[in-house]
């Protein structure tokens, strides 16, 4: 049964580190849904979030395989469920008078903005879960959507206080 | 102090006595500052082999085998010997020049992105950036090759950082890394519950990998399966582990192993697998090593546990450690039962052959050489039907068996054995290849003469690619394919150009007074063994 999970990987911020952690995966056959990468709050250290699905061994092999490599620090493996999740897009469509006001709808309820508009194009902005992202491209289908960027899940565990 | 001579001072304070390699302008500041100091270079004639000899000296010494080679093709050469390493987790620092730091990325001449390229053959590879950081970076690279689970790590020196002025030279007497801090110590509830299933177990069994052997645990092993009265199998890797006639060994495992080690291991109720794999050719259905047994595994490496098949009790640690530990609980067993069945097996199982009299028999040669052999000798196989003999009938009395499991690199042992015959000059050293492995590094006579290394070679000659030849056999019914040898030079013409004794033996009548001739004095000699080109391993 393959399960999503999502690692945080605490990784040295250094040139080729990377490259090390998505070669890892293409080598040995792991997938990546996704994958985003930013510094922390210490200048040295990158967060990498991974989002990857697998059967239970996969799952902790990967977990194995990323703490084995010398640039990693921490691997925090949690499922979607324990924690929080966003990734944020920007989706570029062309509209026309006809569809406006339904492309205005459908913002408003998926509480997504219009951050830029010409003529005849507008990008909307959201940010918000993997699932709601997913929903919006659906329901953009319709009209004629140009290009999109995406960030890839960014998530953290969820609070849990500990005293 | 310029960063080249650094580089030196380094490999100085890590106690490396030879350094395989090949110039090129790239490092020559390393190869002109290392004319300053005691050790050794030793060139090799092609830069895989560079990689091949440092890990023979390593296995038979302990110690990290070093090689330094050229950017560009240099370094792309050594990667199949660093990846040979790696596949055996055999401790390497190889250093690479790299051309000038400012010029990186821009595909100047010999440049090669090294780094990047040998990223999945490394346990770590460094880019040097600053000519201060090379004692740190050396003092680690060592320290992480040779702990936890050993492997080659490749340093990338820019021409202008081994050129550079530095400071004060101060080699670190610790590593401190926040990432890297390998399990030695098993967990002792762990080692507890193998005790416990020890005590219980009707027919208990041990299969000892490499990693026996990289630990330096032969001797912690044996005692316990001595005291216990526990059989032990190995595999390919961990031959040698135990000498081949110890009455608790059954043999290697594998496809290419002994039927009663294979029977052996799927029989028993607990096996303890140690510093192995569970690879494919040693355990080509893991499903038997699970099915109605309790499986410990052990390995230093937390991910080759549940890598390829799910254990029962994992134990992480250093053999060396786990077995000391073992000997420190008391526990009684009884499995005598399992003893005589096993024997049974060991004297009833043995593959028959069926020789042609008419050339040497590979199987019955090997037999008579390797008794024949100092007690200690060092015994290295290539890869190939020479290999798979080599295991089955090389008898290991106290020496070393050495051979590629894990890449299975053709070429390996000429290189490799010279290597170990530095390491350890008193002791007898012996390649054994096929025609088709000895010419994939026959250039390395010239290099055996020019530094005196005195490694006895044998050459089994049957003029085919005999491995995959016998592949053909069985899967393409006799269609061979580009496994015909023809056009191989006449080994005894070869041996003269490079002043090298040349003995031949047709058959297995003169084989012993032969072998007694081959293996009289310390010198270098090549024989070579005429053998049936339709003779199959299996």
């Amino acid at each position: 049964m393959d399960m999503k999970k999502i690692y945080s990987v605490l990784v040295e911020n250094r040139s080729g580190v990377l490259c090390k952690v998505a070669g890892l995966f293409s080598r040995r056959c792991f997938n990546i849904d996704s994958l985003a990468v930013g510094e922390t709050d210490d200048p040295e250290v990158s967060c990498m979030t991974i989002v990857s699905s697998g059967d239970q061994r996969t799952i902790e092999q990967i977990e194995k395989q990323l703490n084995k490599k010398l640039d990693v620090i921490k691997v925090k493996t949690f499922d979607e469920t324990a924690s929080i999740s966003r990734e944020l897009m920007l989706i570029k469509v062309k509209y026309n008078k006809n569809n406006r006001r339904d492309i205005m709808e459908t913002c408003e309820i998926m509480k997504a903005d219009i951050v830029d508009m010409s003529k005849n194009l507008m990008i909307i902005q959201i940010c918000d879960v993997p699932e709601k992202i997913k929903l919006l491209i659906n329901m953009l289908q319709s009209v004629s959507v140009v290009e999109v960027a995406r960030t890839g899940t960014l998530a953290l565990p969820k609070c849990i206080d500990t005293e | 102090m310029i960063g080249a001579d650094a580089m030196v001072k380094c490999l100085e304070e890590e106690g490396v006595e030879y350094v395989f390699g090949y110039p090129g302008v790239a490092i020559c500041p390393f190869y002109n500052s290392i004319l300053n100091s005691d050790i050794k270079t030793i060139l090799i004639r092609t830069e895989q082999n560079a990689a091949h000899a440092a890990s023979g000296l390593a296995r038979v010494s302990g110690k990290v085998g070093v090689c330094a080679v050229t950017s560009g093709p240099g370094a792309t050469n050594v990667i199949t010997g660093i990846a040979t390493a790696f596949a055996d987790s055999i401790p390497l620092v190889c250093i690479t020049g790299q051309v000038n730091s400012e010029l990186l990325g821009s595909d100047v001449f010999q440049e090669a992105d090294i780094t990047g390229a040998v990223e999945s053959f490394v346990k770590y590879s460094y880019l040097v950036k600053d000519a201060n950081e090379i004692p740190r970076i050396f003092k680690e690279a060592f320290y992480i090759a040779n702990s936890g689970r050993k492997g080659p790590v490749l340093i990338d020196v820019p021409i202008d950082i081994q050129n550079a002025v530095i400071g004060k030279f101060k080699y670190p007497e610790e590593v401190s890394m926040r990432t890297y801090k390998p399990t030695i110590k098993g967990h002792i509830v762990q080692i507890k519950k193998v005790v416990k299933e020890l005590s219980k177990a009707k027919r208990p069994i041990i299969c000892a990998g490499g990693g026996v052997l990289l630990s330096d645990a032969e001797k912690e092993l044996r005692a316990f399966a001595e005291k216990y009265r526990i059989p032990v199998v190995s595999t390919m890797m961990g031959i040698g582990v135990m000498p081949t006639k110890h009455p608790m060994y059954y043999g290697m495992v594998g496809n290419n192993g002994k039927p009663y080690a294979n029977r052996a291991m799927n029989e028993s109720d607990l096996l303890i697998m140690v510093g192995a794999r569970v690879a494919d050719r040693a355990v080509s259905q893991p499903d038997l090593i699970t099915e109605n047994k309790i499986l410990v595994h052990i390995d230093v490496d937390p991910a080759e546990i549940g890598k390829n098949v799910g254990a029962s009790i994992p134990l992480v640690g250093d053999a060396k450690h786990i077995f000391h530990d073992f000997d420190k609980e008391e526990f009684t067993c009884d499995h005598e039962e399992w003893i005589e069945t096993l024997n049974q097996y060991r004297d009833t199982m043995e593959r028959k052959r069926t020789p042609n009299p008419a050339y040497v028999d590979p199987a019955e040669f090997i037999r008579m050489l390797s008794e024949k052999m100092e007690e200690d000798a060092v015994y290295v196989a290539d890869v190939g039907q020479n290999q798979i003999w080599s295991c089955g009938y090389h008898i290991v009395k106290n020496g070393r068996f050495l051979t590629t499991g894990g890449m299975g690199t053709m070429g390996y042992s000429i290189p490799a054995a010279m290597g170990a015959k530095l390491a350890c000059p008193k002791k007898q050293v012996i390649a054994v290849c096929g025609d088709g492995s000895f010419q994939m590094s026959m250039m390395e006579l010239a290099t055996m003469r020019q530094f005196d290394v005195t490694v006895k070679i044998i050459v089994l000659k049957n003029n085919y690619l005999g491995m995959v030849r016998e592949y053909q056999h069985y899967t393409y019914k006799d269609n061979y394919s580009v496994v015909d040898l023809s056009g191989s030079p006449d080994l005894e013409k070869l041996a003269m150009a490079y002043d090298m004794k040349f003995m031949r033996l047709f058959d297995m009548d003169k084989a012993e007074e032969t072998i007694d001739a081959f293996l009289e004095k310390d010198e270098s000699m090549l024989l070579e063994c005429i053998i049936d080109p339709m003779d199959l391993v299996k």
